[in-house]
Parts: structure tokens; sequence; C-alpha cells
């Protein structure tokens, strides 16, 4: 697991083919979509990454760009009951030597829990406002192990306790409304953990928390990671986040990925004018005020009709850099920039460096 | 040549008042003493059990053309002090003074003239706009209320109000649902700029957009005030954005107003120690940045209660620097640097406002262990080398605190290597033990097992802690209420006493936890 870990190479273009991959987790050319009165929307078309155990993942991307699609898919959500019948998915998961894609239900939900495991967004409305906190941390964690309430019980106090809560013998009995904000995702965290998952995916796990709290829950995450060795896919909109906790990052736009490699390399030498944007429009605390923000101009695209060409191309300042009509005809794919360093951009390389070290770095 | 002499009068009269209303005159709102109690009601009749103290005695004024940012946790108050000066809430207690003029008590009638002048925009895109309404009647709804005939008409006007925000007019007949939450967010703001007003309380403008998006709208904002000479107060949790759009910040914690100073003194050099956790909190995108994560201070736990703040400095039961004076006395909001006010007895870059006071509470003995931060123990030795000329008299408690500091900046160097896991358990294991050693004596009356299960534990910083834990049982005894006691006596004060713990540590250590 650590010889894994250090080889680090979590980003590498997988392979194609379909026999199990290396990795830990290999997602292939994925795609889900929902069919729906006014059209297709394509949420995930065709998106393809690694992770290995030990490394952290940031995907990151404007609302509806496809990030939390991505990872209701991985965790088999987009099955469950009727909403199996709405969906279409292609593609393959692998995790751990397993194809999840056509998996059946069944298979997918004995991994469910065990081997991966979620933190949403809003610790409120994941949990089950009826139930004790203890009770659903000992549901699941007895739905996985033959064990009595006794001993699940005792478990769920210890991960109360892991997690940072203080009386945790005294809390397992506590409601979900008797927590407070940063408690209840605490708890939702040793939900998740209970099991000992060796893959954690957390959606937003910090965006409805205030700063201060967020800061305990990243470093909640890190050391549990460190201690368990688990792989996180961390989903979030906060740059701020991903590059404190982060080792990969993936840009998605439109249901794509444009940019993905490591923490570093797309903070230091962003390649896609969408990463650009991002980063530039982020206010930040470390350096001087400057003047203005630079934004990304317009909307995110609607993912019924994706623009034609580079999804990104109405909003991208540098669309008509490219000679001809390229960027509006010809979907860019992604070409590998630099080792373990992808990006799906028209802009030929010096162009990239160009407009990265003269127009755009001087302003960040 | 009366009349000459006459306006010759008028004039000395008059320049005296303008000498020295400049000031009182570029003071467009003030707050005095602004309180908002909501009342815990409980049983048949409805008697009140008590009241949440959302906003709890703050003062600020908010100058012409200028913007103030108010940052803090949530539950802190912030948003309902936005309800109260916009008088969409009436307040408790308290004066607010718009233009001169007391608004506190105006009825509602009164208040509508009022509203012209005074706008909001509200945090949720989705909720501030009926979504029966179309744009045209939503942006218009202000005129029609106040009767006002904008020159071409008032579909003219709207339509331009539309554009300035960066809509197209021909959304005019379109539903709320048609936008995107950033195009929602302009509609509210060409709302709450239809009449032309001095003041716009912005509550939370950016929050629930997208970060692409939350640049144009705060661009937004910054272009209009430009154009239109616009008042902000802005509210957010967001400290980058705050800082990015703020001239002048105010720091709210549990009601009160802790800090309140302009930007860049306030990014800069915070002096109050809650000001300094939350800046250290928040997540910089620079991955270079990642090895120097030991710079963050933590905050344990949560925001207190406002039903029952904390007693004193409402922040003591979350600050590492908290002292005695904390829990007893409530700071008051000074001055202590031109335009940077604090309400603090221990500021961060600053002399100590209360230096004979070094008995550090339970609470900042622990989160002491929680800040592995070697950094800001050399800023702490800095600062008190400053502080040295100017509180000579009492040098020793200074030192105290300086030595009881120092094996925390070590501890943090050494394992800085280490993971923060080990460390996070770490200090979480001594708290237990503590914790446990504390139960021990407590039920025991033994004072040899609390010695040997409570010192060890804590390793290295022992040596260091014994001073104010020793220090703790003997203030009390030496009269807290008359510092000037101090002077010299205390000179070998802390050292003797640390030495009168290891032998009497029993006796000690059990009227410690007794308290």
């Amino acid at each position: 697991m650590t010889e894994l870990s250090k080889t680090g190479a979590a980003v590498g273009e997988p392979t194609s083919g379909r026999q199990a991959p290396e990795a830990f987790l290999e997602v292939r050319d994925l795609k889900v979509h929902f069919p729906t009165d006014d059209g297709v929307v394509k949420s995930v078309d065709g998106l393809s990454f690694s992770l290995e155990k030990g490394r952290t993942l940031a995907i990151v991307g404007e609302s509806g760009s496809g990030k939390s699609v991505t990872s209701q898919a991985i965790m088999g959500l987009h099955r469950l009951g009727t909403r199996g019948k709405n969906v279409r998915m292609s593609g393959e998961i692998w995790l751990d030597g397993q194809e999840l894609v056509s998996a059946s239900p069944d298979e997918v939900r004995k991994l469910r829990g065990r081997e991966m495991a979620m933190i949403f967004q809003d610790p409120l409305s994941a949990m089950h406002p009826y139930y004790k906190v203890g009770d659903q941390i000992v549901e699941a964690y007895r739905v996985h192990h033959k064990v009595s309430k006794k001993v699940a019980r005792a478990r769920a106090i210890e991960m109360l306790d892991r997690v940072g809560i203080p009386e945790p013998a005294k809390r397992v009995d506590g409601y979900p409304h008797e927590f407070s904000g940063g408690m209840r995702q605490r708890a939702m965290i040793a939900m998740a953990l209970v099991n000992n998952p060796e893959l954690l995916i957390a959606d937003e796990p910090t965006t409805a928390l205030d700063v201060t709290v967020q800061a305990q829950i990243l470093d909640l995450i890190r050391d549990l990671q460190k201690e368990f060795g688990s792989a996180v896919i961390m989903i979030t909109h906060d740059l701020g986040v991903v590059a404190e906790i982060a080792d990969d990052v993936l840009v998605m736009y439109g249901g794509r990925c444009v940019e993905r490699g490591s923490a570093g390399e797309v903070f230091e030498q962003p390649q896609h004018p969408y990463t650009w944007g991002l980063l530039g429009s982020m206010p930040r605390i470390d350096r001087e005020t400057s003047e203005r923000l630079i934004p990304v101009k317009g909307s995110p695209p609607s993912l019924i009709n994706v623009p034609s060409g580079c999804a990104f191309h109405p909003r991208c300042p540098y669309a008509d850099v490219p000679k001809g009509n390229v960027t509006r005809t010809v979907r860019p794919e992604l070409e590998q920039v630099s080792t373990g360093h992808w990006s799906a951009c028209h802009l030929s390389a010096e162009d990239r460096e160009r407009i990265w070290t003269e127009e755009i770095a001087p302003k960040l | 040549m009366s009349e000459t002499k006459k306006t010759d009068t008028v004039a000395e009269a008059a320049v005296p008042k303008q000498a020295s209303a400049p000031e009182e005159r570029d003071v467009l709102l003030k707050v005095e003493g602004l309180t908002k109690h909501f009342p815990i009601k409980k049983g048949i009749l409805q008697r009140q059990v008590g009241a949440v103290k959302a906003v709890d005695g703050i003062d600020f004024e908010v100058r012409k053309g200028e913007t103030l940012g108010v940052v803090g946790e949530s539950g802190c108050g912030k948003s309902t002090m936005g309800r109260v000066i916009t008088r969409l809430q009436d307040p408790t207690g308290g004066r607010i003074t718009f233009e001169g003029r007391d608004i506190t008590r105006l009825s509602t009638g009164q208040m509508r003239p009022l509203r012209r002048d005074i706008q909001m925009i509200f945090q949720d895109p989705y909720g501030s706009l009926n979504p029966r309404h179309t744009i045209g009647s939503i942006v218009s709804a202000p005129f029609r209320l106040q009767g006002v005939e904008p020159e071409g008409g008032v579909k003219k006007e709207v339509q331009r109000l539309l554009e300035l925000v960066g809509l197209s007019p021909e959304h005019y007949n379109r539903y709320p649902h048609e936008f995107s939450g950033g195009q929602r967010q302009r509609i509210g703001i060409a709302r709450a700029l239809a009449l032309k007003p001095k003041l716009v309380v912005a509550d939370e403008p950016v929050s629930a957009l997208d970060v692409s998006i939350q640049a144009q709208v705060v661009n937004l904002m910054d272009d209009l005030q430009q154009e239109l000479g616009l008042t902000y107060v802005i509210i957010a949790h967001d400290l980058s954005v705050v800082r990015h759009v703020s001239d002048r910040i105010a720091v709210m914690y549990l009601g009160k107003i802790v800090e309140l100073a302009d930007r860049t003194s306030l990014y800069e050099s915070p002096m109050h120690p809650y000001t300094k956790a939350l800046m250290s909190a928040v997540p910089v995108p620079d991955t270079k940045r990642r090895g120097q994560k030991n710079e963050r201070i933590l905050l344990r736990g949560d925001v207190p209660s406002p039903i029952a703040p904390p007693s004193g400095c409402r922040f003591h039961t979350r600050c590492w620097k908290a002292t005695q004076i904390c829990k007893t006395t409530e700071p008051q909001l000074v001055e202590l640097k031109p335009g940077q006010r604090v309400a603090c007895h221990h500021p961060e870059n600053f002399a100590d406002q209360a230096p004979q006071d070094t008995v550090l509470l339970s609470a900042a003995k622990k989160a002491s262990e929680l800040v592995p931060d070697a950094a800001d123990g050399s800023a702490e030795e800095a600062s008190v080398a400053e502080k040295a000329p100017v509180t000579e008299k009492k040098p020793e408690p200074e030192k105290a605190s300086d030595a009881e500091k120092k094996p925390v900046a070590e501890k943090a160097s050494e394992p800085e290597k280490a993971s923060e896991a080990e460390e996070v358990t770490l200090a979480e294991e001594v708290a237990a033990e503590e914790a446990a050693a504390a139960e021990e004596a407590g039920e025991k009356t033994g004072p040899g097992a609390k010695t040997s299960t409570g010192k060890p534990s804590t390793g290295k910083p022992s040596t260091g802690k014994a001073a104010p834990e020793a220090a703790e049982p003997a203030e009390p005894a030496e009269e807290p209420a008359a510092p000037a006691a101090e002077a010299d006596a205390p000179a070998e004060e802390p050292e003797a006493a640390a030495e009168e713990t290891d032998r009497q540590a029993g006796t000690d250590s059990q009227e410690s936890t007794d308290k």
C-alpha cells in the first residue's frame, strides 16, 4: 500500500481495454447522461482519471460541471431504486480490481460503506433526523460486520471519539439536531469511516462551515487519511481548500476534464484558460489587494446544449487566438503538457506559456 | 455695511462649527450601544425565560463613501446587526443615527421615506425574488412604493438599471426562475440601487455564488460604488472577499465587535486573538505554503451559545491567551492604535493591556498545546521585547508568560517533521490524561497520585507549565484586585511558586481542581 502511494503516479493516462488496471481506482471514459423532457443532460461526458491509495485527488469546478455526479456514479448512487431508470451510464470504474459500472446492484452495495464511503456537503440533510447519531453509525457498521449491537455501539463511540467529539459516550445518544454544524460534519465523517473504507469521497465537506471549523475538519480528514492510508476524492470549488489538502487536481468544465495534474503543477503552471479564470477570480488573503478581480465572463454552460467545439469557448478570452474556427468546431482532447500534467486546449504551448507569464501570472 | 458685518458674524459663527463638524458630517450611519435580544418564551403564559443575545452592545460608524466589512462566524449576530441597522427588525436598545437623525424608534410609516436612502441586498438570490413577478415588476417595485416617477418613465429606468448591472434590457418580462444564481443576484442589486440609495447593506451578497460569478458581482459592486458614490456595509463570512471589498472591517464574536480597524492594519497586524485565529484559518490557494501549516491557530470547539454567553471576555473559552481577568472583566473596545479599536486584555502585536494577569485559564492551556506555532512564539518574544520598556515595572510576569510560551514553541518546532496526526493525537492524549488526572485528584485526596500522573504525561512542556499552574492558586491569595503590589514583589514570585508547587504539589493542585 505504501509502495503504491510512494510511486505517486496518480494521474497517468489510464490504459485502455477491459482489464483490471494497476491503479487502486481508475475511471475510464465515464459518461453519465440523464434523459429529460428537454433533452439529454450530459452531466459527465467522457471522464478518465486514476487514483492511488494514500493520495488525495481534488475535483474542482463550478456548480453544474459534473463534479458531484462523478462521485455519485462511483458510489453507484444513481442506480438506486427508481432513479436507475432515468440514467444512462457508460464507461468503466475500477475499484481495487473490480468493475463497478457493469456490476450488479448487490455487488455494489457490498462495497458501498465498506470499501468506499462518502461525506456529504450538508450533514443535516444527510443524517436522518429521527434516529440517534449513534444508531446511524451502528447501522452502517452492522451492515458490513456481523457483530452484536453492543460491540457496534462501542465501535461508534470509538469513532466519535476519534473524530474529536467531546464526551462521545454521551453524544452517541444525541440526535443530529443537537449537534452543531461542525459536530455534525464530524459525526458524518465518523459514520463514513466506521468500516475503514479505502476510498473516501468528500463532496464539498466544508462548504457549509465557518473557516475556523473548516480548518478543523480539513485537518481531521488529513489526519485520518494518514492513519488509514485511504484514497480521498475531495470535491470542492474552493481553490484554497484544494491547495491545502490535495496531491492531484482535476479541473472539470461542462462534464469533462479540462486540466489535471499534481497540485503544484496546476497552481504554479496552470495550462487551461478556465483554470486561469478560477485562479483570477479568487480574492486572496495572502497577496496585495489588487484593484480588481479577473472574473470568468458569462455563466456556466447548459449541460443539455453543451457549446460545440471547446465547451469553454463562449467564455474564453483567448478563443480567437488559435487560427481558423477550431475552438468552435473541434472538441480539444486531453494532451500531456509535462509528466503527469494534462490539459485540453487548442492554444499552442507557446501561446499558453506567453499568455500565462505575460498576462495572467502578473495579475494574480 | 451692516449686511457685510452680518455675513461676517455668520461666517464666524459657522467656522468653528465646520471645523469640528467635518468628522461628524462624514459619518453617514452611527450606531451606539445597539442591542437586539430575541426573547425565549415558555409555558402556557409564554413567560420570558431568557433571551438570545444576538447583538449585545455594539458601536461603530459608517463614513460616507466607504465600505465597512463585517465578518464573524455563523451565529455571531452579523446578519441580525444588518437587519437592525436597516430597521427591518427593531432594536432592543441603543441608538441608530442616520445622517444625524435618530432613526431608532421611527415607526414603519416614518421609516418609509428613509427606505429610499437605505437599501439591502440579500444573501439568497433564490429566496429574495418573488417567483410570480417578472423582473420588470420586481425592479420597478421601489418606484411604485415610493411614488417616484423617474425621468423617461419607469420601464425605461428599469431597463437602464438592468443594463447597469450587466443584464439585458430584454429580460424585463422574464421570471426569476429563468435566471442563474449570479444573474438573480444582479437583479437583487438592481432593485437595491433603483432609488439611488445612500447606504446599501449587503448581507452575504456573494456567498451563494460560484467563484467566477462571485468575482463578477464583487467587481460590479465595486464599479457601482465608484459610479454612484455608494456607501456599503458588507456582511460576509469569507475573509478574503471582505478584505477585497472593504475599507474598514469589523470583526464580530457573539454579538460584540471585538476588533474594528482599517483593512491593512487588520490583515497585517491583527490585535485580537480571535481575528488572528480567523485569518490563519483561511485556506490560501498556494501549494507552496503547505509546508508552513504550523502558523495556523486551530480554535477548538464551536461558538458558545448566545443565550448564555461566557462571562467577561466572550472569547475566553476558546482563547489561548486567556487569563483570570478575561473571565471576570469584559474588555472595552478601545482605540489602541490610530484607527484600530480592539476589545482585548492581551492583544496581539501590541502592549498587553493587563500584564499583571498571567494566570492562564484551563482553556488557554489546552489551546496553547494546540498552537504548534514556532513563528507565533517568536512573534510573541518580539512583542514582549517591545513591551518591556513600556511596562518596566512589571517585567516578571512578562517573563513568566514568555517562559511558558517558549516550551510551546520548542515543542512545536520539534515534531514539525513528524506528522500532524501524531501531534494532534499527542495533544489529545495530553488533554485526556490531564482530564483523567484531574478526575483522579478530585476523587482521591492522596496528593502524590496527582503529581505522578499529571506531570510526566505532559512531557517536555511540564517544566514550563509548572509556573502558570503554580501561579494559579497563588494568585487569588495575593489580591488580584491590587496589581500595584506586583511592581517589585513578584520578582521571584513565579519561580518561587514553581518550586513551591513541586513541594506542595498535592495541596496546590487540589485547590486548582476544586476551583
